[in-house]
This record gives C-alpha cells, structure tokens and sequence, in this order.
C-alpha cells in the first residue's frame, strides 16, 4: 500500500466511499495519509486531546473503555471521529490488536473534509445510526 | 589482494570495518548515521559503519539543489555555543558531548544568511566526523539482506560490494532519497528534480513542475527568473507553512511563486491531477483535471519536472518482513525506531519519520530533519545500549523541592522538546522509595503506553492555532492524565503562573513531592 491510486482502489469498496466516483476517491486518497500500527499499538488513547479521524484498511483493532473491551473494529469501519466531531478527548482507548493499517485525517481537517463530501457524511451518519440502535437495543 | 590488503601495500591507511561481524552495522554516512555512530562509540558499543558514498554528508552533498538549506543556525543566539539550550537554536550541528564538537555549524557560516549554504552544511558534517573520531567504510554499497540462524543467535546479513557483514543489529540510516515519480501515462517525458539541470539552461522555458510541495517551490522560486512561464499542479491546495504554523506545508523561503502568481505574473498554481504527458509540435502537452469541477484542461510546456518526493531505498528489506506504509514507502516502526515487524532492525536519520508518535492535531514530528532526527539517534542508542549491551544509563536524584522547576526549565529550554513537539518529553519518575529521579528524555508514546513507576512527563506542544505552550503528563497506576498549560506570548514557562499551575498539578500527586 502506498500511492494514492492504491489507496483510492482500497477505499473504493466500502460503504463509507461508495457514492464517489474514481476522480473523487483520487481526491479523498490524497487528502488523508496512510498510517500503519503493530499489533498491540494504541491508536487513541482515552482523555487525551488531539487525535484524528481514522478508517481502518486492513486489520483489527479493539474499542477498550475503562480498561474494558467495548468493540472490534476490522477493515471499513471507522473511529475518532466523536472526539473530533465534539472537541473532546477520545473516550475509550483504541489498540491494535493485528497489524492495522489505516487513512487517517487530522481533526482540524475533519469539519472541511465531511462539508465538501456530502455523500460520505450521509453513509458516516448511517454507520453512526446503527451504532446509536446497536447500542440501545428494542426490549 | 583485497582492496584493503592493496591500500596497505600501497602505503595508503587501510580503509576500515572490512566485511566481518560486528555486535551493529550502521548503513549510510548522512546526518543520521554519523549521529548514532558516535553515540554507539560513546557507550563503547563495536559497530561498523558501511556507505556506498565517497564521503560524510548524505543528502547534503547534492541537495537542496539550489544549495542554501531551509534550516537555521542563529550565529547570535541567546544561549552559549556549547550549551544544550544552544541546540534550539541550531537546527544543523550534530549532538556531542564535548564541548568542542558542539555547534559545529557555526564554524561554517558565509554571513550572508542565518540558513547555511549546502557546501556549509557539508563542511559542518565532514568536521563532525573527523573531530569525532567517526569512521565509515566508504564506497561499499550495501545490496542484499537476509537472515540466518547461527549458534550464536540470529543475524542479519548484509550482502554489499565488498562482501558480507553479519551483525545482531542493523541500522539503517539511508534517507529517504530515492526519486519517486508517479504512474500517469506519459510520465517517461518528464525529470525528477533529482535530475535537474542548471538553472540558466531553463532560459526562455515553459516549465511544469508536478508537485506542490517545498521541492517544487523550492525549484519554482529558483527558476523564476530564468523560465518564461511556471505552472505547478498538485489535487490539494498548496499550504504554506506560515498559515499551518508548523513545518507542514510550503516553507516561508519559497513563498515568492505565490506573490507571482496572485499578480498574474507568469506563475499558475493549480489544484488539478496529472492525467498525461504528450510529445506535440514545439513542446509538450499536459493534460490534467481540475479538482474543484472534475472539468479537464491542458496547457503546453517546454519541460516538466516532478517535484513528486522520494522514497526509502530499502532494497529487499520488505522481503524479509520489514512493514512499510505511505507513498515514502517509511517502515513502520516502534517508538524506539525499530521495525515494527522485524525485531533488530532499527532506523536513523530521516526515515525515523516512520515512526510518527501521536500526531496530535495531525502535527507531525521534525523526524524528517535533522534538528528533529538527532534526537532519535540519540535515544536509539541509549535504549540499545541499555535493553542490549547492559550498559548502565545515569538516571540522577533530583531533590523533591526543586521538581517542579526543574519541570519547567525543561519547558523553557530543552530542546529536545522545542524540536520534537508532542514526541519528545522529559521525564521523572516518582518512585516513593526513592524519590523523584531524571528520567531524561523519552519518547512520549513510550511515556502513555509503557509501564513503569508514577511519572510526570513535560512536552511542549501546538494545536496549529500559532500557539506554543507545555503540557504535564501525569502518570499514576494505569492511569494518565493530560494537563495542557497555557500558552505564554513570550515562551517563557519559568514565572509565576507556571509555577502555582505545576505546583497544584504536582501537589495532588504525593506529599512527597512538596508544590511550591
């Protein structure tokens, strides 16, 4: 993985990105950066301020809150961006528990980057509508 | 006969480190490499230094290529020469710990400008290495990489022109130096910036220039007098530096393309992706689509020039489990700038940008430079030399009374932290046995995910704001809290608002450890 052609080709199949066309993902592929984290590594770190919005490429990585495992997260999903969306530090730990390779945009550019791409805001919405209904389920 | 066995017949010195095995084999002689082979030969740690160059100096004996750095050295600074709160000050001489050898650039400095000249920068350097005492064997050229099991343990093996070298650890210092271009149909009809010619034979010239970044301004500014016409195109807006407030984005030195462009003086700046080059009548012709519309345009240029960045030359390091991520193709690396993946291998100079601590506010380290990398080399080895050589590091008593300036004289004048915002911090540990103790400089990520006695870190941070202010870390348990200061205009974190703040954040932790 390196080029922005390869990382437009590997955002292209998921949901978040499934609305934009090839000239647009070639925009998105150069407006993040590739990161990559060893199996182990915290990615965000619970009550510290600063972090990014990431959407993870390939990998694993677990929502830890408290020191206790709230999630997995693997390849489409994506994360910090409550934090950034609120101004707040992240409120549960992120680690990698494979390899995890990710796009990531820092959070003074997350504001930007969802009003100039409305089509993947309204699927980041809808990811975060099934969390919020995941997380309150019907009784 | 060898080529060392000629050069002793020949009454010449015997070149040294001839292939063999050494406990560490340090591949290259830039800045990062000279930095970690003297720190090696400070804890008496054997090692060979291998480089396929003539001589000391790394990028630094081509490049920048219109041969002034974007790097200061402040001949006036207000701190002594030899001083360590002189390194802020200096971003081009190398660590030391004698006297004499520090701020050596200031020995090589035309007067003309506080950035050194490229031959300065090389001057500074080779005088490192020779005062240091530091030797490489030049011109062997490292080619190949395996691994192999031994009685005595695994080795890497380091295949090169001159033969084999088999080492425990190997460190790479080799710059991330090789041209990178991208694959658009065409691109053949177009140099790197590796590859460009002087600047008067561009006279007259159309020129296009791929890439938006300080490579390309950098040539932009240098041509403007010479060519007829400069476009650069890149998809993103180009961003300077001043409006970033950090290293990121075009540097303030090569703004003046921007002013050009703004009064329509025969300078375009675009945001539009390179769909292909073509040979036409009379030139070249460069198609491209815009980012803002997706609408397609094309102009005519004499030349084009892909100011498009470079990669790591880390030959088959891959093939042997090495990770790398990003268009740089970096390494992946731990904190301490080992691969992630291939435990042994470790990395200096500009390629420990790979491993890029927290980013907070996507602010990168200065790892890509040599203010930012020195440092790495330094911990790099102090970390082997501990975790590997059983070396012994100093970790000095500080009075329980004095911690909380101490804290904030290193948020005043370390540079480590200056040069490293939020990658670097000074560390004490407060173990209750034995009271506060200097942990010296660590890097922050080390600090939050390591595990270890109660500590307090201080860092220096920004926010991309313009502002510059220290945060305390506190580590007690498993728990780390973040305590940001307030910026202070004058970055002066030593009066009395600093010291009530530390005070009341240090009174919370032990009652050993007096506030005020």
């Amino acid at each position: 993985m390196a080029t922005r052609e390869e990382i437009a080709d590997a955002i292209a199949g998921m949901a978040m990105f499934a609305d934009l066309a090839r000239p647009q993902l070639l925009g998105v592929a150069s407006q993040f950066e590739e990161a990559f984290f060893p199996k182990g590594a915290r990615i965000l770190r619970q009550g510290l301020t600063g972090s990014g919005f990431f959407v993870i490429l390939d990998g694993e990585a677990d929502v830890v809150a408290d020191g206790s495992k709230r999630a997995t997260l693997a390849r489409g999903d994506f994360f910090g961006e409550v934090s950034v969306l609120l101004g707040e530090p992240p409120i549960a730990d992120i680690v990698a528990t494979r390899p995890l390779r990710c796009i990531v945009l820092p959070g003074p550019g997350l504001e930007a980057f969802l009003v100039d791409h409305p089509r993947v805001t309204y699927r980041m919405l809808q990811a975060m509508a099934r969390r919020l209904r995941g997380a309150n389920p019907r009784r | 006969m060898t080529s060392d066995a000629r050069a002793a017949s020949d009454g010449a010195p015997a070149r040294p480190f001839p292939p063999g095995e050494y406990p560490v084999v340090v591949v290259g002689s830039g800045p990062g490499a000279l930095q970690v082979s003297y720190e090696l030969s400070r804890f008496g740690i054997e090692h060979a230094v291998i480089s396929a160059d003539a001589g000391p100096g790394g990028m630094f004996r081509k490049w920048p290529f219109f041969q002034r750095l974007l790097s200061w050295t402040k001949p006036y600074a207000p701190a002594e020469r030899t001083s360590r709160a002189f390194e802020r000050w200096d971003w081009n001489s190398l660590l030391a710990r004698e006297p004499e050898l520090r701020g050596l650039q200031l020995e090589f400095m035309d007067g003309t400008s506080d950035f050194p000249s490229r031959p300065d920068m090389e001057r500074n350097l080779t005088a490192f290495a020779e005062r240091a005492g530091i030797k490489v064997r030049y011109g062997c050229r490292w080619q190949a990489t395996r691994r192999e099991e031994t009685a005595a343990g695994d080795r890497f093996v380091l295949e090169t022109t001159e033969g084999e070298y088999r080492c425990r650890f190997a460190i790479f210092a080799v710059g991330v130096a090789e041209p990178y271009s991208p694959t658009v149909p065409g691109i053949e009809l177009a140099v790197h910036y590796a590859d460009t010619r002087a600047a008067e034979t561009y006279a007259g010239k159309r020129l296009f220039i791929i890439g938006k970044q300080n490579s390309g301004f950098e040539l932009a500014s240098g041509l403007l007098q010479w060519a007829s016409r400069i476009s650069l195109s890149s998809p993103s807006p180009a961003k300077t530096s001043i409006e970033t407030h950090t290293l990121v984005g075009v540097r303030a030195r090569y703004v003046q393309p921007f002013e050009d462009a703004a009064l329509g003086g025969g300078v375009d700046i675009l945001a539009a992706s390179l769909k292909g080059i073509s040979k036409v009548p009379g030139g070249l012709r460069v198609d491209l689509e815009r980012s803002d519309n997706a609408m397609p345009m094309s102009l005519e240029a004499d030349e084009v020039i892909s100011a498009t960045g470079f990669t790591c030359p880390l030959l088959d390091l891959p093939s042997i489990g090495v990770a790398t991520f990003g268009q740089s193709k970096l390494p992946a690396q731990t904190e301490y700038w080992e691969s992630a993946t291939v435990p042994g291998i470790y990395f200096a100079g500009t390629i420990t940008q790979g491993s890029s601590g927290l980013k907070k506010h996507g602010i990168p380290s200065n790892s890509g430079a040599v203010h930012g990398h020195r440092y790495n080399g330094r911990l790099l080895v102090a970390h082997l030399a501990e975790t590997a050589f059983d070396a012994v590091i100093e970790r000095p008593a500080i009075a329980a009374g004095d911690l909380r300036d101490h804290l904030l004289a290193e948020a005043t004048h370390a540079p480590e932290l200056w040069h490293q915002k939020a990658y670097l911090a000074s560390v004490v540990s407060l173990d209750g046995a034995t009271g506060p103790r200097n942990e010296g400089i660590q890097p922050l990520s080390r600090f939050l995910d390591g595990e270890g006695p109660d500590a307090v870190a201080m860092t220096l941070e920004a926010d991309g704001s313009g502002a510059i202010f220290p945060v305390l870390y506190v580590r007690r348990g498993n728990q780390t809290e973040e305590h940001p200061l307030e910026p202070d205009p004058l970055h002066d974190h030593e009066g009395p608002t600093y010291r009530r703040a530390v005070g009341q954040i240090l009174e919370r932790l032990s009652p050993s450890v007096p506030a005020a």
